[in-house]
């Protein structure tokens, strides 16, 4: 394996979702493991086609609902026997019935919380730079342009040998990007 | 059945079109992306220049207010809530409109929700910050407004009940605000990208840069995003029932007379939805006329709003009904005469307005000539509004003006405070509405991008089937 450390990778850029699909499955069945696809919406099949591990963010949300719905119960049963225990109306000091909308209201508050700032860290974002930007038709992937990267870091990644590949595949315009 | 996969007109009526006129993909980010891009136009600084004036009226009249007391508006005894929770409640309702076709929509696999829940996700926030703006002020002493919250604090030495609807109506709405926001940032983070990707100058390339979070739109970047995009609806669902439904606790937990029954919460619900939807009509028979979306808000999308309102109006009928039945049917003397005061009293004209805007007036949608007419949907989705707004005053003024002693008995009459700060929190709407559509994308491009792809590949398939059924549609 050559010395690729300066190098980010081929990128090629496909007209529609279909050819990437088809590129990416072809790039799988040559021996290719580190790709990435970048395109202007999600593409059905592309995480199957690539190997990709579905996403573990339930997980994360489900941590995040378990915590909404924790504090809403210890909140609201220490304040209200503990912390300032006050007979309203007869009514008793704590009970799931009436704490009910508070725990709903937290467990989707600290849900949607997780979710969101879950999925921004599995993406790794906010980030200020990465090398695809490098690639000089890039603004064309969140327009209407289906871009591969086969990354230098893959085994059998050579620079020369995979920008053919890819051009066999039918990409209109292939790049090597910096890294 | 098996000629009508062959024939386009059939093949046109099993899905009608979303996106008229085949536009290529850029053309879709061209239309969407160019009014952010555009020169600022004169019309924008006027329309600007109306709405920030009338915002500034909402501020005078809230300093006024704040400066003075309660005592500025027309709330008294017997009447202690009066045009303050009738607005809040009213701006609340418009909002759920948004949440139902962002979130419910989506999980019912609606497409022709994707043209349209960006901007009714903004009217969503809108509406709810001018909502929020009442209970805060109404408190009487909003510097105080932080003992809502259980943040402990040494003057105020004592917890908040959580026994009382009025706290749960804290978590609610501080929560839908919370999460509405965070569902229409995630949704605009790739949209922004797309701006940013177009930017002709350094100083939008990092605005827009910064606000997409260095998007870049790669196939790990989606999986995780779609997951998350269907976690928070599904959570915005139920989030959503429950906000109006624990609105409405603030009445129906109470014992007053036609405030104290259990159909209000599925009552509220369905109020919200016709309410919002018909904000929708209202403010999107503007957008996609004045931006020239007309091909990507179609005719099937104004349609669809419209079959909801018939819907959901019908339900609100249906409910004015049933109160009145369990008036009757209860033997509570105290509920009936509530009722018969309520529709023959001395706010029988607001009861009468209410009703032949809410039930009367969606009816017309049974007409499909009607529901598909452009300036008919318009003002017919204006005096739904108004018939809303007079549903929260008939249920709060006319359950309070007549207390159980007649000795207690009185009338609400809004004082120029009231209706000044009413007609600024539309100010304020319109405001927020204008900054949004100078400069953030109005239709969700990805999504009506990603839309457009999967029709294609459903119409590529279907002469392929053996039959042209819905079912066999839905399968690719």
């Amino acid at each position: 394996m050559a010395d690729h450390s300066s190098i980010h990778g081929v990128v090629a850029d496909f007209a529609s979702p279909d050819t990437l699909l088809d590129a990416v499955k072809a790039a799988r069945a040559q021996g290719y493991t580190r790709m990435e696809a970048y395109t202007p919406f999600p593409i059905h099949g592309i995480d199957e086609a690539m190997g990709a591990k579905p996403s573990i963010l339930g997980y994360i949300v489900l941590c995040g609902s378990a915590t909404g719905f924790t504090t809403a119960v210890l909140l609201q049963w220490w304040t209200g026997t503990i912390a300032y225990p006050l007979v309203i109306s007869g009514k008793p000091l704590f009970a799931f019935e009436f704490g009910f909308p508070v725990m709903f209201e937290l467990t989707v508050l600290l849900s949607a919380f997780a979710a969101v700032f879950g999925m921004l860290g599995l993406n790794g974002l906010p980030r200020l730079s990465h090398p695809i930007f490098n690639y000089s038709g890039v603004a064309g992937s969140s327009d209407d342009r289906f871009l591969l990267v086969i990354e230098a870091s893959d085994k059998k990644f050579d620079a020369n040998a995979t920008k053919d590949f890819l051009a066999s595949l039918g990409a209109e315009k292939l790049e090597v990007v910096e890294a | 059945m098996a000629d009508l996969a062959f024939d386009p007109k059939a093949v046109e009526q099993l899905s009608p079109p979303l996106v008229t006129g085949q536009p290529s993909l850029h053309e879709v980010t061209e239309a969407v992306s160019i009014h952010t891009e555009l020169e600022t136009h004169r019309n924008w600084y006027i329309a600007l220049a109306i709405s920030g004036s009338i915002t500034l009226l909402l501020g005078s009249m809230l300093a006024y207010l704040i400066s003075t007391g309660i005592g500025v508006w027309g709330n008294n005894n017997p009447v202690g809530w009066g045009w303050d929770i009738t607005n809040f409640v009213f701006w609340i309702g418009i909002g759920h409109a948004g949440t139902l076709i962002s979130a419910i929509l989506f999980l019912f696999r609606q497409k022709w929700r994707t043209s349209i829940n960006r901007f009714a996700e903004a009217m969503t926030l809108f509406a709810v910050a001018c909502a929020g703006i009442y209970p805060l002020v109404h408190v009487g002493r909003p510097w105080r407004a932080y003992w809502l919250f259980p943040i402990p604090n040494a003057d105020l030495a004592m917890w908040q009940n959580f026994r009382s609807p009025l706290l749960w109506d804290v978590f609610a709405v501080s929560t839908y605000a919370t999460v509405s926001a965070l569902f229409w940032y995630v949704g605009l983070i790739p949209d922004l990208a797309i701006i940013r990707d177009r930017a002709t100058t350094k100083l939008r390339h990092t605005i827009y840069g910064i606000a997409s979070l260095g998007w870049r739109g790669s196939a790990t970047h989606w999986k995780n995003y779609e997951k998350a995009y269907m976690i928070l609806a599904g959570l915005s669902t139920p989030l959503v029932l429950s906000v109006h439904t624990i609105v409405s606790f603030d009445f129906a937990v109470s014992i007053i007379p036609g405030w104290h029954t259990t159909i209000f919460p599925p009552y509220f619900v369905a109020g919200a939805i016709f309410s919002g939807f018909a904000m929708v009509i209202t403010l999107m028979v503007i957008a996609r006329w004045v931006f020239k979306v007309e091909h990507l808000v179609t005719m099937t999308h104004l349609e669809n709003m419209n079959k909801v309102i018939l819907a959901t109006g019908t339900i609100v009928g249906y409910a004015y009904a049933t109160e009145f039945f369990i008036a009757w049917y209860s033997g509570n003397e105290y509920e009936r005469f509530t009722f018969i005061n309520r529709a023959m009293g001395p706010y029988a004209w607001a009861y009468w307005s209410m009703v032949s805007c809410n039930v009367i007036s969606p009816q017309f949608f049974w007409f499909k000539k009607l529901r598909t007419n452009i300036p008919f949907m318009f003002v017919l989705s204006i005096f739904v509004n108004i018939g809303m707004w007079f549903e929260r005053f008939v249920i709060i003024a006319t359950s309070l003006h007549r207390d159980f002693l007649p000795s207690s008995w009185g009338y609400f009459r809004p004082t120029i405070v009231d209706i000044l700060t009413f007609f600024g929190t539309f100010g304020l709407f319109i405001t927020l509405f204008v900054f949004f559509t100078r400069f953030l994308p109005i239709i969700a491009v990805s999504e009506v991008k990603g839309m457009m792809i999967q029709t294609e590949h459903e119409k590529h398939y279907l002469p392929a089937t053996t039959a042209g059924s819905p079912e066999s549609v839905k399968a690719h």
